[in-house]
C-alpha cells in the first residue's frame, strides 16, 4: 500500500479509456445507450453523469466483495449491485431533473444492462483494489461521456441549430427569413447517429494507426 | 386478431428495436461476423423476448404498479411498488434464461449446442430488458398483446442481425479504407440500413 494514490499507474488507468481503449469505439461495449440519448447536447451529458456514478460505486462495492462472491454466481450478484445503483440514480433525476429523466426514458433503466458496467466489473473490477477500480471506473465512464457528448453537440448543432436549447444559428440565416441556411432535419433521427459515430472511429483510428483491424 | 396483427408488424419493422432504439447493438455487433451465428442469437432473442416480455406484463399488472396489490385486499390498495421495476425485471430475466437455457437443454439438445453460449449472455442483452421497460409506455390490455409484441420485438432483432451478417460476409472482400474496416463500416452500414428502414414509417396501422 505505499503506492501513492495518483501514481503514475494509477493515472494511466484513468486516462487511458479515453482514447486509447476507449470503451465504444476500441471496446464496443455500450453502444445502445450512447446512440439512443444523443439527439440534443443535455441528455447526453446527464446520461454521462448517471453512468459514471454507477460505474465509479459498482466498481468499488464489486472490488470491496471480489474474495467473498462466488465464482457461480457472479453474475446476478454483480445484476444485483448494479441494479440497486440504477434505481438510486433514477430517482435522483426524477427528483431533480424530471423534463431529462422523461426524455431518457427507458434508458436510465438499461444503464442494469448497459455493457460497459458489466464489461468493466467482470475485466476489472474483480481483479483489483477499491481505489483502482474507482480510478477505472471514472476513467471509462468518462471516455463513453466524451463520445456521448461529440456526437449529442454534433447532431443538436446540425439538426436544430442550437447547443444546450441555445440557438446558435442566427435566425436570419434561415430561408424562411430570406437567408441560405437550413437544419439537416436527418441528424435528429437514429440512424444518423450510426454514422456519426461511425465517422469518429474513422477519424480515430486514421490518427491512431494501431487501432486498424486487418 | 387486426389488433394483433398491428401490432405484430408494428414491432418488426415501423418500432425496429436495432434500427430505432439501438436495442441489444452490443451483440448485434460484436456476434455479426457469419450468419449462422448471428441466426442462432436472433432465434434466442425470439424466445427469451417471447417469454419474458408477458411474464413481466403480469408481473408490473398485479404486482408493481400503483394499486395493483388490490387483490391481496382492501389495505393493499395505495401501495406503489413501482420503484423496484428495475431490480424485479432484471431478476426475471435472469430467471427465465436460466429456465429456458435448462428447458433448450432437456429437449432440444441439438438447438442447445447451436446456440452455446449466447444463451446464458441474454441476460445482459439491452433488448430484452429493453423490452419489457418498454411495457410502461405501450399501455397494452392484455397479455396476448404483450405476448405478441415480445414476439415480433424478437423477429425484428433476429432480421436485423442476420441482414447486417450477410452484408459483413459480403464486404469482407472489399477495398475498404484502412481506419473505417471492421467497425466503423459495420456503423455505417447499419445507419444506412436504418435509414433504409425508415421508409416503413410512412405505413398507418
Amino acid at each position: 500500500m505505499s503506492e501513492p494514490l495518483f501514481s503514475k499507474k494509477n493515472l494511466k488507468l484513468l486516462s487511458d479509456p479515453i482514447n486509447d481503449s476507449n470503451p465504444i469505439t476500441v471496446q464496443v461495449l455500450g453502444i445502445c445507450s450512447a446512440l439512443a440519448v444523443t439527439a440534443q447536447l443535455k441528455p447526453s451529458i446527464v446520461m454521462t453523469i448517471s453512468v459514471m456514478a454507477v460505474l465509479a460505486f459498482a466498481n468499488v462495492i464489486i472490488s470491496l466483495l471480489r474474495n467473498t462472491i462466488p465464482n457461480r454466481i457472479r453474475i446476478i450478484v454483480q445484476l444485483v449491485v448494479i441494479a440497486a445503483l440504477v434505481i438510486l440514480v433514477d430517482q435522483v433525476l426524477r427528483a431533480y431533473v424530471y423534463d431529462v429523466s422523461k426524455q431518457l426514458s427507458v434508458f436510465v433503466g438499461l444503464i442494469i444492462t448497459n455493457c460497459i458496467i458489466m464489461g468493466r466489473l467482470e475485466a476489472f473490477a474483480l481483479g483489483n483494489r477499491p481505489w483502482q477500480s474507482f480510478l477505472d471506473g471514472i476513467g471509462n465512464a468518462a471516455g463513453y461521456g466524451f463520445i456521448l457528448i461529440v456526437v449529442g453537440f454534433f447532431r443538436e448543432l446540425l439538426g436544430s441549430g442550437s447547443l444546450l436549447g441555445y440557438k446558435i444559428i442566427p435566425d436570419s440565416w434561415y430561408i424562411a427569413n430570406g437567408g441560405f441556411y437550413e437544419n439537416n432535419g436527418l441528424m435528429v433521427l437514429s440512424p444518423m447517429a450510426l454514422i456519426v459515430v461511425g465517422v469518429i472511429i474513422w477519424v480515430q483510428r486514421s490518427r491512431n494507426r494501431k487501432l486498424i483491424e486487418d | 386478431m387486426e389488433n394483433l396483427i398491428n401490432i405484430f408488424v408494428k414491432s418488426i419493422f415501423i418500432e425496429n428495436m436495432v434500427f430505432a432504439y439501438f436495442f441489444g447493438m452490443c451483440s448485434y455487433l460484436a456476434v455479426s461476423k457469419k450468419v449462422s451465428t448471428a441466426t442462432g442469437l436472433g432465434i434466442a432473442v425470439v424466445f427469451v423476448l417471447g417469454i419474458t416480455v408477458p411474464v413481466n406484463y403480469l408481473l408490473e399488472k398485479f404486482v408493481l404498479n400503483e394499486g395493483a396489490l388490490v387483490w391481496l385486499g382492501e389495505s393493499f390498495a395505495n401501495v406503489d411498488l413501482s420503484f423496484l421495476r428495475f431490480i424485479m425485471f432484471i431478476a426475471i430475466i435472469a430467471s427465465m434464461v436460466q429456465l429456458v437455457e435448462m428447458i433448450v437443454e432437456k429437449f432440444a439438445p441439438v438447438l442447445y449446442n447451436q446456440l452455446g453460449i449466447f444463451l446464458p449472455l441474454i441476460a445482459v442483452n439491452c433488448a430484452i430488458l429493453g423490452g419489457s421497460l418498454f411495457l410502461q409506455q405501450k399501455a397494452f390490455v392484455n397479455v396476448g398483446e404483450a405476448t405478441v409484441y415480445g414476439i415480433g420485438s424478437g423477429v425484428g432483432w433476429l432480421l436485423a442481425i442476420v441482414g447486417i451478417a450477410a452484408i459483413r460476409e459480403k464486404i469482407e472482400y472489399s477495398q475498404i479504407p484502412g481506419p473505417l474496416r471492421g467497425l466503423g463500416i459495420t456503423f455505417i452500414v447499419t445507419g444506412l440500413m436504418g435509414l433504409a428502414f425508415m421508409g416503413f414509417g410512412g405505413i398507418k396501422l
